[in-house]
């Protein structure tokens, strides 16, 4: 089990982000090199401000008509990814392991914070599965690989809950959730977790086309 | 699960050209079309699309179609994708001719590719592109809807919509001059003025069904003192149904010949009757798909010089339209070219009372006509008809009797669903109310 701990939190942990990094970058390039070669109306009609503009009123909650349509979910969203995002980077496990590897850290988050932020994380991923079977526009487009996507989200909050509350054998559990994190650094790039990397080129696309093509606001 | 809450089963709507088409298919053709297609134009869009869809269904209360079905998932945007481009790319092109067939439908007449849905999706994925990329397919696989084929054809032979001849576009501009001289005795439609500093272009059907358009425009250039010209060979009809159909080579063609005539007349600029789709394609998707950033002659749509003839004082008004009046908001200038608030202008500087009704400018719910889907016939009325139940309750909400739509298709698209849901409505162009309340000098005279 020790030697599987190293393993995971030692090698695995560089692989991991060797693939997300490198297979982010990678699915960046391609994808502009396709638009170039395909599709090259989309540099020219590029604008910075019309995008930055749309990235705004997309991001903050409510400054866009389908977000005022669907209140809960705007506001689950919304939380959700901004404490998939804040949760891991500043829990004081992940920010100590960093201290000790390289030698720099940063502001952490009480303990008990985090451990409400991954409840609430898992607590979301409860209401996205629960509208995918429930809503039927929702449940009509939805695919198996639509609730493994959640399932990779959830896993490693999930199991860093298990772990911090010593369920289920506290070194198991660290280990569940080592690799569980690490599986979905790697689906990052590799599955519609992609919409993580692809957003801001959609969102800046669409919002340059109706801003400067179409003088219209997108939102 | 509530998905699973019985919906009424679909129904393949009769189709010649849809029919004969899916009857000629193979499926060693078909992979190879869809093979060829996605190859040489499925570009970085359609991976980025969908790769990037969440499946969230988001961007159904966007559609028309959605809510007029009680918000039957079918019709969601992205159940549409479901329906043809997903599955397309999931089996790598190998589906069955009847899996086209069916496509074909929704494609064509379930999605009037009017993009409201790209303004609800949190990723902005434009699903207009998505199901015109299979029109495209369906075009190239043979399999379109009769009526909008015929349209295309009449295209190609005659680079107008409505199979009408060089004598005959010449005899209509010159009918309608003689009838206008009765009212007005020194008016011109001036045809192949070089240097002119306006080219107006109009849509086929003007000549043929609608020639006091035609008539009514030639008296506002003429009170307003403008330089204008009329082409008299081919290249003066500005709309594009084979942009619809999925014919982009045609489409090519006709954006070539209409600026060329204008390039060759040596107009400073066009001017272009009040129609939506047209303007869609001389803006955004013909000039691009020649691989023109822009337009190479600068279009201006019958709103914008309207205003400007208004705000200039060139044409003034006598007495305003009486009633109170809706303002109809066509997709293709509004979230095509963002016209909405000088339409207003326009309507307010005509009439006396504008209801609004909601939602409207960029959140205007689309006519149903668009997109190509009142020219694929009398056989899917019925699907758009009821596709839009509710534009009829937009607009009866709005307790007027009078909606000016700027749009041709609209127009067309408004008057079925008028009848349809017998509302006490009727619908006129910006041009019939400037004609009707301006002042005419040489009436008075
Ligand atoms: S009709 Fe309009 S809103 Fe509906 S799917 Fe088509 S483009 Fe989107
Ligand atoms: S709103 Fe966008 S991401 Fe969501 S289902 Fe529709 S197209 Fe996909
Ligand atoms: S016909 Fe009118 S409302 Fe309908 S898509 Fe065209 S512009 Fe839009």
């Amino acid at each position: 089990m020790n030697a599987l701990y190293q393993f995971v939190s030692g090698p695995l942990v560089w692989v991991s982000f060797a693939l997300f990094i490198g297979g982010s970058a990678w699915r960046l390039y391609s994808m502009a090199v396709l638009a170039r070669k395909k599709d090259v109306y989309v540099y020219e009609y590029f604008s910075l401000p019309h995008a930055l503009r749309s990235m705004l009123h997309w991001i903050v909650p409510f400054m866009n008509e389908s977000s005022k349509k669907n209140p809960a979910l705007t506001i689950v969203a919304f939380v959700f990814h901004l404490f998939l995002l804040i949760a891991p980077l500043f829990v004081i496990g992940h920010v100590a392991m960093l201290d000790k590897a390289f030698g720099i850290s940063w502001a952490t988050l009480p303990d008990g914070a985090a451990d409400a932020m991954s409840f609430i994380v898992v607590g979301a991923c409860v209401f996205f599965v629960v509208r995918r079977l429930t809503v039927p526009e929702v449940a009509y487009v939805t695919s198996a690989s639509d609730y493994a996507i959640v399932g990779l989200a959830a896993a490693p909050f999930i199991t860093g809950i298990l772990a911090y509350h010593q369920i289920g054998g506290a070194q198991l559990m660290t280990i569940l959730h080592i690799l569980s994190g690490e599986a979905m650094l790697v689906a990052i790039p590799f599955s519609r977790l992609s919409h993580m990397i692809y957003a801001p080129l959609t969102r800046a696309y669409i919002g340059s086309e109706f801003g400067a093509v179409r003088h219209a606001r997108d939102w | 699960m509530s998905s699973q809450v019985a919906r009424e089963p679909y129904v393949l709507v009769a189709d010649k050209g849809l029919d004969a088409g899916v009857a000629r298919l193979t499926d060693e053709k078909i992979a190879k079309v869809i093979g060829a297609v996605l190859e040489a134009e499925g570009g970085a869009r359609l991976k980025a699309y969908v790769d990037t869809c969440a499946h969230c269904g988001l961007c159904s209360e966007a559609c028309h179609f959605f809510h007029s079905h009680d918000r039957d998932p079918r019709y969601s945007p992205v159940g549409k994708v479901k329906q043809t481009m997903w599955e397309i790319l999931d089996k790598g092109g190998n589906v069955s001719p009847e899996f086209i067939g069916r496509a074909a439908r929704v494609a064509y007449t379930e999605c009037n590719l009017c993009k409201r849905c790209a303004m609800y999706c949190p990723f902005g994925i434009d699903i207009a592109y998505v199901i015109g990329l299979m029109r495209r397919i369906c075009h190239k696989l043979g399999v379109t809807p009769q009526y909008i084929q015929d349209t295309a054809h009449s295209h190609s032979a005659t680079m107008n919509q409505m199979w009408v001849k060089e004598d005959e576009w010449i005899d209509s501009l010159m009918w309608q001059e003689a009838e206008a001289r009765d009212e007005v005795p020194d008016l011109r439609i001036p045809l192949e003025k070089h240097g002119a500093e306006i080219m107006y272009s109009v849509i086929g059907p003007e000549p043929k069904f609608r020639t006091q358009l035609i008539y009514q425009a030639a008296v506002i250039m003429h009170a307003a003192g403008v330089d204008w010209t009329m082409p008299a060979t081919p290249g003066w009809d500005n709309s594009d149904m084979a942009m619809y159909s999925g014919d982009y080579e045609i489409m090519g063609r006709l954006k070539r010949a209409h600026f060329e005539t204008a390039q060759r007349l040596g107009v400073k600029r066009i001017v272009m009757g009040e129609c939506g789709h047209a303007f869609r394609s001389v803006h955004d998707v013909g000039n691009r798909w020649l691989g023109w950033k822009g337009e190479p002659v600068p279009v201006v749509h019958a709103v914008q010089f309207y205003h400007e003839l208004l705000s200039s004082g060139k044409i003034k008004i006598k007495d305003k339209f009486g009633e109170a009046v809706t303002f109809h908001d066509p997709c293709n200038i509004v979230r095509g070219m963002g016209l909405h608030e000088m339409g207003r202008e326009v309507t307010r500087a005509l009439c006396t009372e504008l209801v609004e009704m909601t939602p409207n400018r960029e959140h205007n719910y689309c006519c149903s006509a668009g997109g190509g889907v009142i020219n694929c016939g009398p056989p899917f009325r019925n699907t758009r008809v009821l596709g839009n139940k509710i534009k009829a309750e937009q607009l009866a909400a709005t307790g007027v009797k009078t909606v000016i739509a700027p749009c041709h298709n609209c127009h067309g698209g408004l008057e079925d669903i008028i009848h349809h849901y017998k509302l006490d409505m009727k619908i006129k162009f910006l041009g019939d109310v400037i004609y009707e309340c301006m002042e005419k000098p040489w009436a008075e005279a």
